[in-house]
């Protein structure tokens, strides 16, 4: 049969170069970025070790150790670990059904757009963390009122992203669906819908960071047991390496949970070059 | 009738109905940018029968591209009788299937799903079905070895390769082509219309194709309606008696003829002539001075 020979032989030699450029790069911001940290690290351990400043301002990356040892050794971690998870996985959950089927509704129906994106916007800018207050007074100081600050604060990445995704739907695509004779249900469904999966991702991306501090200044306001409480008390009674111990503890969740979305953006993105 | 020799084109006063796609009297006018009027097509006659290669032959900007959107569905005609089968023509539908300039493929699939997005839409046929049906259409346009890759990990001609496998799946009545090789370099392009001829002679397509390259119009076609400058009209019909398959045509005195022969429509009235050179400009051939 009467079949042409395009690129099929130079595509995949392409794509091996493609493979080896990127796999370069990473070594090499790995080596950057391994570097910076240590460099920090022994202008931390150098001036702890010149006793420039007393433990209780800065303590040294051995004392942090042993108070996260010291932490990890009493059950007490566990129970702040369980009151910040709940409050995290229960705020995020919320927020990103309730961002994402939102986000949709706006994106795909103008006018609902109209009519929801001059409150959105200004709740957009609201410094949501100033909420926190009117939270307690409203649902109290338990569950109830951290829940909806690490859902209103995290929300709005999620919300905005989707219905934006929905709305750079290509109007191509779009042209080409209805040729076929797809209805506007077929079309959210096959076009609008897969397209802006990438876009959804990277809200819920955004938002992890977002509701990270949600539960942390909603913990600021008064809490028994999380992460955020224990931070705090530490930082009352000058126990400065636990709260150095606290804020590393916060970061490598921060970092744990931004690679599993990146990681999931990855797969569901394979299709973006 | 019968000779192999190319017969001096006739000019149709009136087209009879083939029974398949029938133009008749067929007027397109919409809302220009300042509220008034623009004509697209004025008053065109033409028809196609069954299994025919047509082409649409214009200067850019002439209403071929309004015209085809207009067979499409998604222009409403201002006046005259726009019809397929004997069923005026309203909405878009599965039984014309277009391909566009652009691939237009779900980035998202991979090549064997998009090529079952018509059937889906369509909703006429089960998924194993469809995949079925789209495996033997890789086969036909000669990417079945392709059917996991993904649009990205296509060169464009195989792109636009997918997007006709994707429009011949739904088995379409009348198969619309809007310069669908334009956007694919000069040697992937000749590649193509060679695959083009032998898929819808195999697959016995129907076929209606827009473009302003002449070359590429006698090439491909059985018939070429040569279009006039806005508003288009429709200059001449040209029937072309090349052997098939074409293959080996483009060298011969016989294919010279008829783009000379087409070239000279396009220049015949003063308002097409400023076409002509815009096509010559960009082509490299036909004669500007005719």
């Amino acid at each position: 049969m009467a079949t042409v020979a395009l690129d099929d032989a130079g595509m995949p030699k392409k794509q091996h170069h493609i493979f080896r450029m990127e796999f370069g790069q990473k070594a090499e911001r790995m080596v950057w970025g391994t570097a910076f940290l240590v460099a920090l690290f022994a202008a931390w351990q150098s001036v702890t070790a010149l006793h420039l400043e007393p433990p209780i301002i800065l303590p040294s990356p051995a004392d942090v150790i042993s108070a996260l040892q010291a932490l990890f050794s009493s059950s007490d971690i566990w129970l702040d670990f369980a009151a910040s998870g709940q409050e995290l996985l229960f705020g995020f959950a919320l927020a990103a059904a309730v961002g994402i089927a939102a986000g949709l509704a706006i994106g795909w129906y103008t006018r609902l757009g109209y009519f929801f994106d001059p409150f959105i916007s200004f709740l957009y800018a609201v410094p949501r963390v100033a909420l926190g207050p009117l939270l307690v007074v409203w649902l109290g100081i338990g569950l109830g009122s951290k829940v909806a600050l690490v859902f209103l604060i995290s929300v709005f990445p999620v919300l905005v992203n989707t219905s934006s995704g929905i709305r750079s739907v290509d109007p191509h695509l779009v042209r080409v669906a209805r040729c076929f004779g797809a209805d506007d249900l077929k079309i959210f469904r096959t076009i609008a819908l897969p397209g802006s999966v990438p876009f959804i991702l990277g809200g819920l991306r955004l938002a992890v960071g977002q509701a990270l501090i949600g539960v942390f200044v909603a913990e600021l306001l008064g809490a028994q047991h999380g992460l955020g409480a224990m931070i705090e008390n530490a930082g009352q009674q000058f126990q400065t390496d636990i709260v150095f111990a606290g804020l590393l503890i916060f970061a490598a969740a921060g970092m744990l949970l931004t690679t599993i979305v990146r990681w999931l953006e990855r797969r569901f993105d394979a299709w973006r070059v | 009738m019968v000779s192999e020799e190319p017969v001096p084109s006739v000019r149709l006063p009136r087209v009879p109905a083939s029974g398949y796609l029938d133009v008749r009297n067929t007027s397109i006018a919409y809302a220009g940018r300042d509220g008034d009027v623009v004509l697209a097509i004025d008053r065109v006659d033409l028809s196609v029968t069954q299994g025919e290669f047509v082409c649409l032959l214009g200067p850019s900007g002439c209403g071929k591209t309004t015209f085809l959107n207009a067979v499409a569905g998604f222009l409403a005609i201002s006046s005259g009788q726009l019809t397929l089968k004997g069923k005026p023509i309203e909405r878009p539908g599965p039984d014309r299937a277009m391909v566009f300039q652009q691939p237009g493929l779900l980035p998202w699939r991979d090549v064997l799903h998009n090529v079952t997005y018509g059937l889906e839409m369509s909703g006429r046929m089960r998924r194993r079905e469809a995949k079925e049906r789209a495996g033997e259409l890789l086969e036909l346009v000669g990417l079945a070895d392709f059917a996991r890759s993904f649009p990205h990990q296509l060169s464009g001609g195989m792109q636009q390769r997918v997007n006709l496998a994707r429009a011949l799946a739904v088995e379409p009545e009348i198969l619309l082509l809007d310069e669908p090789f334009a956007s694919v370099d000069a040697q992937t392009r000749e590649g193509l219309q060679v695959e083009l001829i032998s898929i819808c002679n195999r697959a016995k397509v129907t076929a209606l194709f827009v473009t302003h390259d002449i070359g590429e119009a006698v090439f491909l076609a059985d018939r070429i309606h040569v279009f006039s400058r806005r508003p288009g009209r429709i200059l001449r019909e040209v029937r072309v008696r090349l052997p098939k398959p074409r293959d080996r045509v483009r060298l011969s005195p016989d294919f010279f003829r008829y783009v000379q022969e087409v070239t000279e429509v396009l220049g015949s009235t003063p308002a097409a002539a400023a076409g002509v050179v815009e096509i010559s400009k960009e082509k490299g051939h036909g004669n500007r001075r005719s």
